[in-house]
């Protein structure tokens, strides 16, 4: 396990520019969240990380020296990738010692062997071992996928939204199975995804990626509770954070240049008053909560309310802001 | 998929339809096979039997044509053969049957040996650089790709036969007529094309991503190509194998105009048994039959490929 560090690194591909100027460093034994939408350069960071890929500019390091030159296989690196991941022509057992078996390792059978049961056993597949890989299931695979990468004991992880092709029982599962191993063996891990629950769920730090650019880093409650901008409070939160004009909601203090309030469910306050100031104009009964489709003038915002919350459609609501989140014309947060 | 849902599949042709799909195929196999079983009747054929008309469907088999293939003979008088002591086999009884004695060996066997070694020599060089061809055409950014490959491409465009008269000048100048290895590179130029154009379609469909693992797991390049590409790529090889084999066993209109002695392949020689007295036809049968092995086991072993192969993408996985 070693410390990575990306120093003002860029890439382009053609007339798109994938990265410009990241610095991020990953600290020995953390598990790091990339978040992004498609396209936002997620991908390319793990890439030049593993050495898929070379940097227009700058520099990367894996434990102090720089790799930036080095071909993939002696990066000391593991990657998971999104699909695709196992070698069709072999069954799980032969997968899993694959890494075991290349000419830049060349352990004993014995020891590859102890590896590739050991782990076997940790990501719960070691009773198909002798199936042929394109039998399993989707959920099967993908953990043999993350088992080929815990075989070894790479300076960093890499995954690729690897429980992204899989339903949202076994993403549940799997989210948690990760997290367990990653606190077992204590191990250094760059994790890619758009889905903002597992980088709530997983992250010791959360990087939010949008064009090519690190917006923010930090710990999960930080950048829920205090994003940088309009972007990185738009990417965490459920239902959708709500942006409302300044002056539309009464309540909170906005310092002068205030332009946008974003309003998450906590930071809306609902009383019901035949007068209100605003109106119900749906309801979406999840079972455990409901959202709240609720009209001020012409703006719609969307809320979480209690189930047992007496109100129904078109009723009249007082809603006020507690504490909401000021962004000025430019998008930046102001505090 | 079960009977039951069949009936009622949309995607599934019906039972007339596929009825009347057999007939056709049953039929169309029938005409392509009368020549073979032609050919190979023929070869049981005793020479007067070969050319009766009208030909004959029930006949005494006799080895006679594959002793005719195997052998030349001499005429004898009467009086030499009984002088003889007992005929040591089958071909030797027979021969002295027609008042001729065996004098040695025809050059069937030379000449099948020749296209055994100039057909699979050949395919092998056309696979072996399609096939890294195809991977660079496939895996990197290769600067003008499509001009090369629609260079590559336009080599077949012509029949080969139009460019026989420089490459036969070309192969005296540089010694390479009748020579095996002049063999072997003509009809290799001839099937990298295809062999590019083939594997390239079988390589473009194997995920990178396989090749990326090995590489971050500790393989190089060309470690990752021969244990993760090459395996997945032994349908399209197989296939591709299958079609340049064909050609270069077949090939006859080179092999005419560049081999004459020692490098002559089968397909030019078959047609030059002579018998007393005109063709020889059940020995040309026999020739042929016998050349017709390699290629019939080679596909029947690579069926299963070959198969893919022309279904090309289609039904793979």
């Amino acid at each position: 396990m070693a410390e990575v560090t990306l120093t003002d690194i860029s890439k382009a591909f053609g007339e798109t520019q994938a990265l410009s100027n990241v610095n991020l460093t990953v600290r020995d034994g953390e598990f790091v969240v990339l978040l992004g939408p498609t396209g936002s350069g997620k991908t390319t960071t793990l890439r030049l990380i593993a050495g898929l890929e070379k940097p227009d500019a700058g520099r990367v390091s894996i434990a102090g020296r720089d790799v930036v030159s080095e071909a993939p296989a002696s990066r000391d690196v593991a990657f998971v990738f999104q699909q695709y991941s196992l070698y069709p022509h072999l069954t799980v057992y032969e997968n899993l010692a694959f890494p075991l078996r290349s000419p830049a390792r060349r352990l004993p059978e014995t020891e590859i062997d102890a590896r590739v049961r050991e782990v076997a056993k940790m990501v719960r597949i070691d009773h198909k071992l002798e199936n042929r890989s394109t039998k399993l299931s989707g959920g099967e695979m993908q953990r043999v996928a993350i088992g080929r990468a815990l075989v070894r004991k790479p300076a960093i992880y890499l995954m690729d939204e690897p429980l992204s092709s899989l339903d949202a029982k076994l993403r549940g599962e799997l989210r948690l199975e990760l997290k367990r191993i990653q606190n077992e063996i204590g191990s250094t891990l760059l994790y890619v995804t758009h889905d903002q629950v597992e980088a709530m769920t997983m992250a010791d730090r959360i990087g939010i990626l949008a064009g090519g650019r690190l917006v923010q880093i930090g710990t999960p409650r930080e950048i829920y509770s205090n994003p940088a901008n309009l972007h990185v409070a738009a990417r965490l939160g459920q239902p959708h954070i709500n942006l409302i004009p300044e002056g539309l909601l009464p309540g909170g203090s906005a310092p002068t240049g205030t332009k946008t309030i974003g309003a998450r469910t906590e930071h809306l306050e609902i009383v019901r008053s035949g007068q209100g100031n605003a109106e119900i104009d749906w309801i979406e009964h999840l079972g455990d909560q409901n959202h709240l489709h609720i009209k001020v003038g012409q703006h719609k915002l969307v809320t979480l309310a209690d189930p047992y919350l007496a109100i129904g459609r078109g009723d009249r609501i007082d809603l006020k802001l507690r504490n909401p989140l000021y962004f000025d014309a430019g998008g930046q947060r102001l505090t | 998929m079960s009977n039951a849902t069949s009936a009622h599949s949309v995607v599934e042709p019906s039972a007339t339809t596929k009825r009347i799909a057999g007939i056709i195929v049953v039929l169309y196999a029938i005409v392509t096979m009368v020549p073979l079983a032609w050919i190979f009747m023929t070869s049981f054929k005793s020479p007067p039997d070969s050319i009766s008309y009208p030909p004959k469907l029930v006949f005494t088999p006799t080895l006679e044509g594959y002793c005719n293939l195997f052998t030349t003979r001499t005429r004898q008088t009467p009086e030499y053969i009984q002088s003889l002591g007992p005929p040591q086999s089958t071909c030797d009884e027979i021969t002295r049957s027609r008042n001729m004695v065996i004098a040695g060996p025809s050059n069937y066997w030379p000449r099948f040996t020749n296209s055994m070694v100039i057909a699979f020599g050949s395919t092998f060089l056309a696979v072996f650089l399609g096939t890294l061809a195809a991977y660079g055409f496939s895996r990197f950014r290769v600067p003008l790709a499509d001009d090369l490959l629609f260079f590559i491409l336009s080599t077949r465009m012509m029949p080969p036969i139009a460019v026989a008269i420089p490459i036969y000048l070309m192969y005296r100048e540089l010694g390479l007529s009748d020579t095996a290895l002049g063999m072997i590179l003509l009809y290799t130029a001839v099937n990298v094309s295809l062999a590019v154009w083939l594997l390239k379609g079988f390589i473009d469909e194997i995920p990178r991503e396989y090749e990326e693992a090995a590489m971050i797991d500790g393989y190089t390049r060309l470690q990752a190509f021969r244990k993760v590409v090459l395996p997945q790529a032994t349908t399209g090889i197989a296939a591709t194998a299958i079609f340049c084999l064909i050609f270069a066993w077949n090939e006859y209109a080179f092999a005419v105009l560049l081999t004459s002695g020692s490098a002559q392949t089968a397909p030019p020689f078959i047609p030059t048994i002579i018998g007393e007295g005109g063709m020889d036809w059940p020995a040309v049968a026999a020739g042929t039959t016998i050349f017709l092995v390699p290629i019939l086991v080679f596909t029947i072993l690579l069926r299963k490929q070959l198969l893919r192969g022309i279904t090309f993408g289609a039904v793979r996985k």
